[in-house]
């Protein structure tokens, strides 16, 4: 039989594999690359419950529709108006953080359900516009700003981190789409 | 590309992040148990199809998810408004100018045409 790395029990050690693995691409304009990986939380709650699990993440869970927190390599973002996603790039548990919080909350780990491709450059806001609709001028979607959106036909999280750069967050099934189309958009938005 | 006001996230947003969720404002009897079934077949089948103004539900399903209402012309396609769920029916006669009239036709939204 091959040797396939079993330790001294038998047991093969599994090996992650990230749905974008070594991926890159873009242009000049709109550099494409995978996020590392990162822990998440499908976060609902209603509006009593804000203040406990802002002070057991950390940070200050926005209110406000399309704006996002961001505190220590973690992200809070507004999706609805009892919804947020909570990402954590430090790959902090963050369900441990918002169980200790004691507030009736719902709470989904989807570390694994979600990727992320990070699109920079000054053409970055065109080629994430070569398939979401929405406006990603500075004056409408600052930096910080985010939302749950569409990418063609797929579902993502958009993120305006900086001037020039965007965290898209979509389903990991969905990556081969929205990869391939951002590569192709950031290819017409220019070098 | 048409533009909806989501009353949630507060501003317009594209038509391709919404969805139409059925007739707005039907409200759930509250002795079903008891109703006859032609009262329970108007209330959970029997929709009306009007030609102008309508009130719907729609869901802003890839943006903040939430349920919301409209009011819409199903001529025109124009939103006269959007409102929150929950929300009673808007005065009819503030939603629109006096001047507007609902195009009745096909051939009257197309001889202006350019
Ligand atoms: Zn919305």
């Amino acid at each position: 039989m091959a040797d396939l790395g079993a330790d001294a029990t038998g047991i093969v050690p599994a090996t992650r594999t990230l749905p974008l693995a070594g991926f890159h691409g873009g242009s000049a304009a709109a550099v494409l690359s995978a996020a590392v990986p990162a822990t998440r939380l499908s976060l609902r709650a209603g509006p009593d419950a804000v203040q406990a699990l802002s002070g057991a993440l950390g940070l200050s869970l926005p209110v406000q529709p399309k704006t996002s927190a961001f505190a220590d390599g973690r992200h809070a973002l507004w999706l609805g108006p009892d919804e947020w996603l909570v990402i954590d790039e430090n790959e902090a548990d963050l369900m441990a953080a918002v169980s200790a919080s004691g507030a009736l909350h719902s709470a989904t780990d989807i570390s694994h359900r979600n990727t992320a491709i990070l699109v920079k450059g000054r053409s970055a806001a065109a080629a994430i516009n070569g398939g979401c609709p929405q406006d990603l001028s500075l004056t409408a979607f600052p930096v910080g700003a985010c939302s749950r959106t569409v990418l063609a036909k797929a579902e993502i999280v958009l993120l305006r981190t900086a001037e020039d750069a965007f965290r898209v967050e979509c389903w990991r099934s969905f990556a081969p789409y929205v990869s391939g189309l951002l590569t192709e958009a950031a290819e017409d938005a220019g070098n | 590309m048409l533009l909806i006001y989501c009353p949630y996230c507060e501003e317009e947003r594209s038509e391709l992040e919404f969805r139409q969720a059925g007739d707005a404002h039907i409200a759930r009897p509250t002795n079903m148990t008891e109703m006859s079934d032609e009262d329970f077949e108007a209330f959970f089948f029997l929709r009306d199809n009007i030609k102008g103004l309508t009130f719907e539900r729609w869901r802003h399903l890839n943006g903040c998810g939430r349920f919301f209402n409209a009011a819409r012309d199903t001529v025109s396609d124009k939103f006269l408004t959007t409102y929150k769920a929950g929300l009673p029916r808007p005065d009819v006669s503030t939603l629109r100018p006096a001047t507007e009239a609902t195009v009745e036709t096909y051939e009257a939204t197309e001889s202006n045409a350019k």
